[in-house]
């Protein structure tokens, strides 16, 4: 396999990060496509080529098995399969990438809901041969369940359909007819061989009716920097600083990572759920610095000009837009368990940095992620489930609804018993409440 | 308002990551200590640390696992970094599980006590009550790490199950444990070693002497060059002679390789790890070669 196209590993400090998800199984050509943009990109090294060379060989691959980059544990090389999320980096001079790459099949749907929710981008890679399969639905279901801003639909192996753009405008349409069901905005589509290289990471002459970006320019270009919440402030606090050194002795600051809006000195805000008010007398940086301002996803700690009570696991928010204070909400629920979620069933809930009591108030409906029709008259959800649910908690929160703010619009819900994270929740309204 | 003014870059994005790691780590865990071997890694975790919590103390103490077998200018550089923070430093040593009769030493010229150091850091957990430790590992090193958690759950024998991993969802880190149980965190899991060298030369870090090209008696073996020193014994045919080298990591002087290079600063060894065509690990480390999965045995046997 050739080695590249020339292109500097060492990107200039100025690079922004962009997180992509891809799912798929092991025949649709992901493994191929990852190792394309690893290779084309310098990020795969000459001993692990040959490492994989010498495994495929043993194997009797017949081929050099580039899946075989990815399957790290010896559970997925002896089976052939993967397993989990994997994650690979890779970077041109002008982004930096982390790939979560997880496995498509049905019963990986939480591993594909866990390398969903922090993507910028979804890849979506369609077989031009097959067309729109139920994987690739569940695919882009999950990626606009957790609201991934971009998605990106590879129809691959266009080399086995004689680069053919009748193929690709009628794959192009079934699937617009069924995004059009779901809640993404920005949907590209991108005719490509991975195996050959075409549209990966250069233009390919074998399809000059396609007038878009290679795959590569794509990702490097998207708009990513509007994707954050930069109105409404908000700052879940999860360490109070308090040196009472006697250089520092008043100094008192509220550590935490900004999860919306832009932060300044003098700004006024408030603390939730108290709803006490202050302003920010200034915003350290932990290296010595005042900064002027602050936004996401900076780490910073806050100073304010007087005494109020904080906490970790309060939020402080801006004067404007607060966020629903509540112990009732609606959300959507992705199952991750054996054991199932049942109404009455009782857990810890975590949101932002605060841990809390919930219990299931009422299971509205389940959710069949291929068809995506509501059943409601499931009584359960089971393992990789997908769900609408109504809570109550312990303490109250102050939650955004997840399509205003990914950070503070979502919890993960913990089995008291074992410990283990047993479910990821997307809150979808709050529930007015009685006083 | 314009969204391009509030872009922050690769580095400073990773960044503010692993300061939101630490800091759930110390406000979810009764008693973390931060694993501090002396590398490249574990001094930007330090740093990152210091971004955490600064004006204030760490909420944890420092930790070496001290094979005895270390670059003196490696130890040297410890004990400076941490007085230089004020920090409170743990040595916990593998000779003393040698003399202890906990582990028994390895012989011949391949000995190593690489393994041996797992049961020492086990040890040193247990005796000081520590049930969280910061290691600077990186999932760009190798398979097995590409697939662990940032938060890596240890059962009392300190083993990770790969197949029974909590899922991570967002940045909501689920840190609860069971008496007995420990946790292994890896702040900087989404760096690589380029990042790591790019971060080093923004924040202007110190790194020990080893990292640059310096003269240095060596040998050949394996195809990797070894420091000559009184840990290794040289096997027939092996005849060290002199080299400028540098080390890409710092582990042991019994099986950490050198590479053969002229890059005497910074932006010389920056622009060396741009052009490497060769994994650090591959390059430099001997304890990786054993099996195709040395790095998951290893780790299931309790290993960082």
């Amino acid at each position: 396999m050739a080695l590249g196209n020339g292109k500097v590993p060492g990107a200039p400090r100025t690079t922004e990060l962009l997180r992509l998800a891809t799912a798929g199984s092991v025949d649709d050509g992901k493994s191929t496509l990852i190792g394309r943009l690893l290779f084309d990109s310098k990020a795969i090294f000459e001993d692990q080529l040959e490492h994989v060379e010498a495994a495929s060989e043993r194997r009797g691959d017949g081929h050099v098995n580039l899946a075989l980059l990815t399957d790290g544990l010896r559970a997925e090389r002896e089976q052939g399969i993967t397993i989990d999320v994997a994650y690979r980096y890779f970077a041109t001079p002008k982004r930096r990438f982390i790939i979560a790459d997880t496995p498509g099949h049905e019963q990986y749907t939480r591993n594909m809901v866990t390398g969903a929710s922090t993507a910028d981008l979804s890849l979506v890679l369609l077989d031009a041969r097959h067309g729109v399969l139920e994987q690739s639905r569940r695919h882009a279901f999950i990626s606009s369940l957790l609201r991934i801003p971009h998605l990106v639909v590879c129809i691959n192996k266009m080399d086995l359909v004689d680069h053919d753009e009748a193929v690709f405008e009628r794959i192009v349409e079934e699937f617009s007819d069924f995004a059009a069901r779901l809640d993404v905005t920005d949907v590209t589509f991108i005719p490509i061989s991975a195996l050959h290289g075409d549209n990966v990471v250069d233009r390919s002459e074998h399809m000059p009716w396609y007038n878009g970006p290679s795959l590569l320019y794509h990702l490097e270009h998207v708009t990513i920097a509007a994707d954050r919440n930069l109105s409404d402030v908000r700052f879940p606090v999860q360490w109070v600083i308090r040196p009472q050194s006697d250089e520092h002795h008043d100094h008192r600051a509220y550590a935490g990572q900004v999860a919306g809006g832009v932060l300044h000195p003098g700004d006024e805000i408030a603390v939730l759920p108290s709803g006490r008010t202050a302003r920010i007398a200034a915003i350290d940086d932990g290296a010595g610095t005042e900064l002027e301002q602050a936004f996401p996803p900076m780490s910073v700690s806050l100073r304010l000009d007087a005494e109020v009570d904080v906490s970790r696991g309060d939020i402080i928010v801006g004067a404007e837009d607060p966020p629903a204070v509540t112990r009732q909400f609606e959300a959507i629920v992705c199952w991750m368990a054996d054991a199932p979620l049942r109404e009455r069933g009782r857990y810890l809930l975590k949101h932002t940095t605060r841990t809390t009591k919930a219990q299931v108030v009422r299971l509205a409906h389940r959710i069949d992620v291929n068809s995506l029709r509501h059943d409601e008259t499931a009584t359960e959800l089971g393992l990789n489930d997908i769900g609408r649910v109504h809570l109550r908690t312990g303490d109250q929160l102050a939650v955004d609804r997840y399509s205003r703010n990914r950070s503070t619009g979502s919890f993960i819900l913990i089995d008291e018993s074992t410990n283990d994270t047993i479910g990821a929740g997307m809150i979808v309204a709050a529930v007015k409440q009685s006083p | 308002m314009n969204a391009a003014h509030f872009e922050l870059s690769h580095l400073r994005a990773l960044e503010a990551e692993a300061i939101h790691i630490m800091r759930e780590v110390a406000a979810e865990l009764e008693r973390p200590v931060l694993l501090f071997s002396g590398g490249k890694d574990s001094i930007v975790l330090l740093r990152i640390a210091e971004k955490a919590f600064r004006p204030g103390r760490f909420p944890f103490p420092v930790m070496h696992v001290d094979t005895g077998h270390n670059f003196p200018e490696v130890i040297e550089f410890r004990d400076r970094r941490v007085a230089e923070l004020g920090e409170r430093l743990v040595v916990a040593s593998v000779q003393e599980s040698i003399d202890a009769g906990r582990v028994v030493e390895e012989t011949g010229p391949r000995a190593s006590r690489n393994r041996l150091q797992t049961i020492t850091l086990l040890d040193a957990l247990e005796e000081h009550g520590f049930d969280a430790a910061f290691g600077g590992a990186r999932r760009d090193e190798e398979r097995a790490r590409a697939k662990e958690r940032v938060f890596s759950f240890r059962d009392d024998f300190g083993q990770w199950n790969p197949k029974v991993q909590r899922p991570e969802l967002w940045s909501l880190y689920n840190g609860r444990i069971r008496r007995g149980e420990h946790v292994r965190v890896f702040p900087i899991s989404n760096w690589t070693e380029l990042d790591v060298w790019q971060y080093i030369a923004e924040e202007r870090l110190e790194v020990p002497s080893i990292y640059f090209a310096h003269p240095r008696e060596v040998f050949r073996r394996d195809g990797m060059l070894y420091a000559a020193s009184d840990f290794v014994e040289l096997i027939d045919g092996e005849e060290p002679f002199d080299a400028s080298i540098r080390y890409r990591t710092v582990g042991d002087m019994s099986c950490t390789g050198a590479v053969e290079s002229g890059a005497a600063t910074l932006e010389a060894v920056v622009a060396e790890i741009a052009a490497s065509r060769i994994t650090e690990r591959g390059e430099t480390r001997a304890d990786d070669r054993v099996t195709e999965a040395a790095m998951e045995d290893r780790k299931r046997e309790g290993y960082f």
